[in-house]
C-alpha cells in the first residue's frame, strides 16, 4: 500500500493553503486527492472579484486567488490527483481512492480534511408546492452559468440571502435576466452588508426580509411562486400571501459541511457548525485526522479558509515530531448571544485563535472571556452579525491559569 | 412479429407497474403488443409514488380480488425480482400497538391474515418488539416476517425492458385522447401523436382510468383521487428501524395510516397522509401535512428529527370509495360488458404493486379464455439491469475499472454513482431521456444533497451523448426544460481558463 506523510482531501481553497504551509514547514511527503477535474474547489466558479483583501491586500476575483495557490503548488512540486474521489477513510488513516486508473488503498500519517461544504436543498427545507424544473441552488447556477456558459430562466426570485444568493443577483442582472426579488425568512439578512448593497442595492433589486416562498406552481417548468410574509413567531401573516410569475426559483438557504467521510471515520461532529469537533490545531477527536475550511466550519471570506489552513498546519508539524501532546483538556463554552465556536476543545497552553458566530445581528457589544468567575479578556465589536465571522485571538498567558472557558456576548 | 403501420392485436393504455407487468405476461404469447403512456418514461404514475412494499396479505378482506392477489404476488414476488436483476428485501414488518384497546385490533388482523393464507403471522409482546425494534414505543404488535421491500420504479422498468425484449412496442409522449369503435370490431385510439388500431384495448391508466373507459361510452366507473404525502429520511438515520412500522389501521380510513418504511436503497420513508383531493394531477406537498407526518412518527420513534429530511413527495390513490365512506373497495378486472375487447382495471390501490404479476395473469387469462394464445416458446424472463457498481467487492470494483475506465469516475457523491452507470441509463432501451429517468435507472441525484452536485454533470453526458441544444435538456420530458440557452452565443466549453479571464475584466469594467 503506498504510504504518505501527509494526504490531503480536497483541492479547494483550504487544500491548496495547506498544502503550500506544509511544504513550507519542510515536509515534503504530501499528496492532495480532488474529485474535480481542475484544483480551486469552489473559487474556480466565483468568477466577481473581492477575494484576497486581507491575504494579499488586493482585489482579486476567485479563480486569480485560486492560481496564486496553484501556482505555488507546482511550484513546490506538491504532488496532486484530480478526477480521483476519496470514497472511504479509516480511522487508522487509511483512504480509498476511485479514479480512472483503479481503486487505490493509501496509508497517510496525516490527514487533512478539506471537503468543503454542500448546499441546502428545496427538500431539506421543505418548501411545498409542486414539483417542476427551474429550481437551483444558487452555487448550482452559478457553476452552470460561469463555468459551463448556460443560462437558467429569465424571471427569477430567490429564496434565502446567502451570499453566493446576492451575488447570483448580481450577475444574473448583468446577464440581462429579470431578478424579481430575494425573499429572506429571518428579520436580517445571512449575507454580508457589503454584498445587500454592491449586489442588491445597487441594481434596484428589492431585499423582502420576513418573507418566505409559501407556495410553487408549474407543471413542466416552474410558472409561479407565491411569497409571504412572516410575523414575529414565524407564522404567515394574513393577507401577505402574493404570487409571482417566474420562470426559475434560486435557493440560497445555507450550505452544510461535507463531512460523509469524516463521520465514517469516527470523527465526533459538533451540531451546530456542522463540521468536526476540533481543539485549537484543527485536529479531530482521531489523533492527526485534522481539519480546516469550510469541512470544518462555513466560511463567508475565503482569506480565513487560508489563513485556517496555515494555522492548522502548526500543528501537523508538531503532530509529526511527536509534539503535539494533550496536556489538559477545556471544553469552550458558549453563554448567551453566540451559536458557534471554533476550536470546541483546548488541550494546550498555546496562542489560540477562535471563530464564533453570533446569534443575531447588533451593535457595540462585548465579547467577554471568562473562566467562570474571572474575566479573563473583553473584546469591544462595534457591529456583529451572523453572516460574518469573528476571529479573535488569546494569547497563551491568558489561557495558562483557567480550568474552564466560557464565552459571551453582551 | 414487428408490426409496420400501427396495427397491433392488444394496445395497452399506461405504463405503470400494471401495463407493464400485462406487457410483459402477453410477451410469452404471439401477440402484437403496444403499449401507450403519455409520459416520457414508463412508472411516472402511481407507480413510483408509494411505499415500495410487498404487502403479505393481512390487511385486505378475505374473499376479495385485493386479498388473493396480494398474497399471491407476496409469494411469487421474490422469482419475479431476482429474474428480472430488480432489488428484493424480506425485511419483515410490525403493526404495533400503542395502547392496550389496540391490541384487539392485532387479533383481528391476525385472523384475516390466517383466512387469507399469509404465513408466519405471530402476535408478540412488548419485550419482543423491543428486542426488534429498540427505538419504537409500543406495547404488542403483529409480526409480520412474509413482509418485504423493493424498489418499485426499478420494477417497473424492468418489466417494460423485459417486455420490449419481446417484441412489445413502447410510444412514451404518446396520450390518448379519444377511443373509437370501428365497425369490424377493432378499435382506433387517437393520441396526441399518430392513431393505432387494436383488437383489445387494456386500460391500465391508474388514476385516470374511469375518464379512459369514458372515452368508450363506459360510464360506470368513477375514481377519487387521495393524496398520500411522505418525507424522506437521510441514509444516516436508516439506523433507527429494522422493520417497516405500521400502526393499527382505523376503521373507515382508505390507507394504512401514517407508517415507517425502510427502502430497500436504505433510506426510511415516513408516510404517507391520507386526504381526497379535486385534481388528478396534483401531486404538491402541503405545508400542513408536512408538520403532521413528523409529529405523527414521532409518536412511534421519538427518535425522529426534522432535520433527518431531504425530500419529501406525494402520490395519488386511485380510489372508487368516495370520501363520504373511505375504506378500500376491491379491484376491478374486467372486460366491459358493453363494448367487447376492452379490459378495464379500475381502482387498482394499495397493494397493486404487490398484485401486479397475478393481476396481468387474470388480464391474460381472460383474452386467453377468447382467442387461444399460442405460446411463444422464445420467451425469455431473465432480464439484467444496470450493474452498481457501489454494491460490489473491492476485488470486482478493480476489475471493472480496469475494463471500464468510465467505473472510476464517480459522478454522483452521496450514492456513488458511476459515469458507466450513467450512460447506461442515458442510453436505456425504452428510449428515455431525461433527468428523471436517469434518476429512477441509477439513484444518482437521490441522496442527501439531491443532485446539488452532480445534475449539472449529468446534464452535460445527457447532452453529450444525444448532441442535445441546452434547451432540449429535461428533467421530465414535455415543457420541464432546465436551461433557457447558452450565456453567450460562444459555443461553451466547460471550465476553460480564458473566457474566465475574459468574463472577469467584463465586470471590473
Ligand atoms: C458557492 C460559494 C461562493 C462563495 N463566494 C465567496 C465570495 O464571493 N467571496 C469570498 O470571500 N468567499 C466566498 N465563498 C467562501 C470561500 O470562498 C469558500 O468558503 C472557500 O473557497 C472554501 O474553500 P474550501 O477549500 O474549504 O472548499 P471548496 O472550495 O469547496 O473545496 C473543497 C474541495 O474538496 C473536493 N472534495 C470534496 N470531497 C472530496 C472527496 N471525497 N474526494 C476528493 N475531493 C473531494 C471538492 O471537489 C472541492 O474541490 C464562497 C463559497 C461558496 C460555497
Ligand atoms: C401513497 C400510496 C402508497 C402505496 N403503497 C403501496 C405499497 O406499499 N405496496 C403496494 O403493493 N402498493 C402500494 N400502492 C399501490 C400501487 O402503487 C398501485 O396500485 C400501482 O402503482 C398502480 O399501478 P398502475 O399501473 O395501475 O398505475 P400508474 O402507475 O399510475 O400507471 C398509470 C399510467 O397511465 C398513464 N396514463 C394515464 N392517462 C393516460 C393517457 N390518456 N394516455 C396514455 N397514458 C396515460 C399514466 O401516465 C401512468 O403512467 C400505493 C399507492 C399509493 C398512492
Amino acid at each position: 500500500m503506498p504510504e504518505r506523510e501527509v494526504i490531503i482531501i480536497g483541492g479547494g481553497a483550504a487544500g491548496l493553503a495547506a498544502a503550500v504551509a506544509c511544504k513550507q514547514k519542510g515536509i515534503e511527503d504530501i499528496l492532495i486527492i480532488e474529485r474535480g477535474d481542475y484544483l480551486g474547489g469552489i473559487l474556480q466558479q466565483c468568477i466577481h472579484d473581492g477575494f484576497g483583501l486581507e491575504k494579499f491586500h488586493t482585489s482579486l476575483a476567485g479563480p486569480e486567488y485560486a492560481q496564486r495557490y496553484i501556482d505555488q503548488v507546482k511550484e513546490k512540486e506538491i504532488s496532486f490527483l484530480l478526477n480521483s474521489m476519496v470514497v472511504s477513510l479509516t480511522p487508522q488513516k487509511e483512504v480509498i481512492v476511485v479514479n480512472n486508473n483503479g481503486l487505490t488503498h493509501y496509508q497517510a500519517r496525516i490527514i487533512i480534511l478539506a471537503m468543503g461544504c454542500r448546499e441546502r436543498t428545496r427538500g431539506a427545507i421543505g418548501i411545498p408546492g409542486a414539483r417542476p424544473s427551474g429550481i437551483y441552488t444558487a452555487g448550482a447556477a452559478q457553476e452552470l452559468i460561469n463555468l459551463k456558459n448556460y443560462m437558467i430562466g429569465e424571471k427569477i426570485v430567490i429564496l434565502g440571502s446567502g451570499d453566493i444568493g446576492l451575488i447570483m443577483a448580481r450577475r444574473l442582472t448583468l446577464e440581462g435576466v429579470e431578478v424579481i426579488t430575494v425573499a429572506e425568512k429571518l428579520p436580517y439578512s445571512s449575507g454580508l452588508p457589503r454584498n445587500i448593497n454592491q449586489c442588491l442595492y445597487d441594481f434596484d433589486i428589492p431585499l423582502l426580509l420576513s418573507h418566505t416562498v409559501i407556495d410553487i406552481e408549474g407543471n413542466g417548468r416552474l410558472s409561479g411562486v407565491t411569497i409571504a410574509q412572516l410575523g414575529k413567531r414565524g407564522g404567515i401573516i394574513p393577507g401577505s400571501r402574493r404570487k409571482i410569475a417566474c420562470d426559475t426559483l434560486l435557493l440560497s438557504v445555507g450550505l452544510i459541511p461535507e463531512n460523509e467521510l469524516s463521520r465514517e471515520a469516527g470523527i465526533i461532529l459538533d451540531n451546530i457548525t456542522g463540521g468536526p469537533q476540533v481543539d485549537e490545531r484543527g485536529q479531530t477527536n482521531v489523533p492527526g485526522i485534522f481539519a480546516c475550511g469550510n469541512v470544518l466550519q462555513v466560511h463567508d471570506i475565503v482569506d480565513n479558509v487560508s489563513l485556517e489552513a496555515e494555522y492548522i498546519v502548526e500543528g501537523v508539524a508538531e503532530y509529526l515530531e511527536g509534539k503535539l501532546n494533550k496536556e489538559r483538556e477545556i471544553k469552550v463554552e458558549l453563554e448567551k448571544g453566540l451559536r458557534h465556536v471554533v476550536p470546541q476543545t483546548l488541550i494546550r497552553f498555546k496562542d489560540t485563535i477562535f471563530s464564533f458566530r453570533v446569534n443575531q445581528p447588533g451593535e457595540k457589544k462585548v465579547l467577554v472571556f471568562t473562566d467562570g468567575k474571572r474575566v479573563i479578556k473583553k473584546k469591544f465589536l462595534r457591529r456583529v452579525n451572523p453572516a460574518e465571522m469573528i476571529r479573535v485571538k488569546l494569547i497563551s498567558s491568558e489561557l495558562e491559569e483557567i480550568k474552564t472557558l466560557k464565552v459571551r456576548l453582551v | 412479429m414487428k408490426t409496420k403501420n400501427n396495427r397491433f392485436d392488444v394496445v395497452i393504455i399506461g405504463a405503470g407497474v400494471i401495463g407493464c407487468a400485462i406487457a410483459r405476461e402477453l410477451s410469452k404469447y404471439k401477440v402484437n403488443v403496444a403499449v401507450l403512456e403519455k409520459e416520457d418514461d414508463v412508472g411516472w404514475g402511481i407507480s413510483c409514488r408509494n411505499s415500495g412494499v410487498v404487502h403479505a396479505g393481512f390487511n385486505n378482506k378475505p374473499g376479495t380480488l385485493m386479498a388473493q392477489f396480494c398474497v399471491e404476488g407476496n409469494k411469487s414476488f421474490a422469482e419475479l425480482c431476482s429474474q428480472l436483476d430488480v432489488p428484493y428485501k424480506k425485511i419483515g414488518k410490525l403493526v404495533v400497538a400503542k395502547k392496550k384497546e389496540e391490541i384487539k385490533g392485532l387479533q383481528k388482523l391476525k385472523q384475516q391474515g390466517d383466512t387469507n393464507g399469509v404465513d408466519n403471522l405471530q402476535i408478540i409482546d412488548l419485550n419482543e418488539v423491543k428486542r426488534l425494534e429498540p427505538n419504537i414505543e409500543g406495547i404488542a404488535a403483529l409480526y409480520s416476517p412474509e413482509t418485504a421491500i423493493t424498489s418499485p420504479y426499478l420494477l417497473t422498468i424492468a418489466l417494460a425492458e423485459n417486455a420490449l425484449d419481446k417484441g412489445v412496442s413502447f410510444f412514451l409522449n404518446t396520450e390518448v385522447k379519444s377511443i373509437i369503435r370501428l365497425n369490424n370490431s377493432h378499435f382506433r385510439i387517437k393520441t396526441n401523436k399518430r392513431e393505432f388500431t387494436s383488437s383489445y384495448v387494456i386500460n391500465s391508466t391508474g388514476i385516470y382510468s374511469d375518464y379512459i373507459a369514458r372515452m368508450v361510452g363506459i360510464n360506470k366507473y368513477r375514481i377519487y383521487p387521495c393524496r398520500g404525502e411522505y418525507h424522506i429520511l437521510d441514509k444516516n438515520v436508516s439506523w433507527l428501524i429494522n422493520h417497516l412500522v405500521y400502526p393499527v389501521p382505523q376503521a373507515g380510513v382508505g390507507g394504512l395510516g401514517i407508517h415507517l418504511t425502510p427502502t430497500i436503497d436504505g433510506n426510511i420513508l415516513v408516510g404517507p397522509s391520507n386526504e381526497y383531493i379535486k385534481s388528478k394531477d396534483n401531486l404538491s406537498v402541503t405545508s400542513s401535512v408536512m408538520k403532521v407526518l413528523s409529529s405523527e412518527a414521532r409518536e412511534f420513534l421519538p427518535l425522529i428529527s426534522p432535520g433527518y429530511i431531504i425530500r419529501s413527495y406525494s402520490g395519488l390513490r386511485a380510489k372508487q370509495a368516495p370520501s363520504s365512506e373511505g375504506g378500500f373497495w376491491d379491484f376491478v378486472i374486467e372486460e366491459s360488458g358493453i363494448v367487447n375487447n376492452f379490459i378495464n382495471l379500475i381502482g387498482i390501490e394499495s397493494p397493486g404493486l404487490t398484485a401486479a404479476q397475478p393481476i396481468a395473469k387474470r388480464v391474460v387469462e381472460i383474452i386467453n379464455k377468447k382467442e387461444r394464445l399460442d405460446f411463444d416458446p422464445s420467451f425469455n424472463p431473465f432480464r439484467k439491469g444496470i450493474l452498481r457498481f457501489e454494491e460490489q467487492n473491492e476485488e470486482t470494483k478493480k476489475t471493472l475499472i480496469k475494463q471500464e475506465p468510465d467505473y472510476g469516475e464517480i459522478v454522483c457523491r452521496c450514492e456513488k454513482v458511476t459515469k458507466k452507470e450513467i450512460l447506461e441509463a442515458v442510453n436505456n432501451p425504452l428510449g428515455a431521456r431525461s433527468l428523471i429517468s436517469i434518476k429512477y435507472r441509477t439513484r444518482a441525484m437521490m441522496g442527501r444533497c439531491q443532485g446539488g452536485y452532480c445534475q449539472n454533470r449529468i446534464m452535460e453526458i445527457l447532452r453529450e451523448s444525444f448532441k442535445l441544444s441546452p434547451q432540449e435538456i429535461t428533467l421530465k420530458g414535455n415543457n420541464s426544460y432546465l436551461l433557457t440557452g447558452y450565456r453567450s452565443n460562444e459555443v461553451s466549453k466547460s471550465c476553460q481558463k480564458e473566457k474566465l479571464l475574459s468574463l472577469e475584466e467584463e465586470l471590473l469594467v
